[in-house]
């Protein structure tokens, strides 16, 4: 279980093979990669930027995986979240489950990046030739990590 | 009260502070209090800290409006999260 803050891009494959090493009993290994667009609210988007609240940031995220840990059986949990200047294409955010079963792997995958879009402290800044504009919460993102609050299954 | 105050995202770029030490006035009991108070800055603070523009994180917990503070909390002020 680890989460990483850091500039520097990351590899899926590197990431998923450390998870699995050694554990014979991972029979699932689910992973979300999320990429900075193009493309926003019809604007082409030259970069972005990341900001984040160190200190409180790491803490969130240990806290999202603790969470995800009490809610269903994991072998291993994987986040990677960069900040500071990307560009479209750039890998962003990775989150990584292992677990013996699938269906566990799976939830505690989405659960964790529907979360971390809620509750860990970073900020969008989107360049595009009109300008900078910091993003807000999105109302999807909002729904879909309220949807969470009871229990362990998704409404 | 004294408390460290941290700010991130929008407010940050546009108030041009990233953190500050606070002397509060005795009647600051809540972050609705200290954002009131903060609006008190000038225009650009007026503009900036109305509880609709801006979330808080208490000791780096996230707050809301009504959560109260105490003396040597840090206590962090910034546009909404859009992480991930």
């Amino acid at each position: 279980m680890s989460a990483s803050i850091q500039t520097a891009d990351f590899d899926l494959a590197t990431e998923l093979a450390s998870l699995r090493s050694g554990r014979a009993q991972v029979g699932a290994l689910v992973s979300f990669v999320g990429l900075v667009r193009d493309f926003s609210d019809a604007e082409k988007i030259e970069s972005i930027y990341l900001e984040h609240y160190p200190g409180m940031s790491e803490r969130a995220l240990e806290q999202i995986i603790d969470e995800a840990s009490r809610r269903w059986k994991l072998l291993g949990v994987r986040v990677i979240h960069r900040v500071g200047e990307l560009h479209p294409h750039d890998q962003i955010v990775l989150v990584a489950t292992a677990s013996s079963h699938r269906a566990d792997a799976f939830a505690a995958c989405e659960f964790i990046i529907d979360y971390l879009k809620t509750s860990a402290p970073f900020w969008k800044r989107e360049q595009t030739a009109q300008g900078a504009k910091w993003l807000d919460t999105k109302e999807s993102d909002l729904q879909r990590s309220a949807r969470w609050n009871h229990q362990g299954a998704k409404k | 009260m004294k408390i460290k105050l941290l700010y991130f995202g929008r407010p940050r770029e546009n108030l041009r502070l990233s953190q500050e030490n606070a002397e509060l006035p005795l009647n600051t009991a809540t972050v609705a209090d200290l954002l009131g108070w903060l609006r008190r800055r000038g225009p650009d603070w007026a503009a900036e800290m109305t509880e609709n523009r801006v979330r808080c994180a208490i000791n780096q917990e996230l707050g809301t409006p009504a959560s109260p503070l105490r003396d040597g909390d840090e206590v962090a002020i910034f546009s909404p999260i859009s992480g991930g």
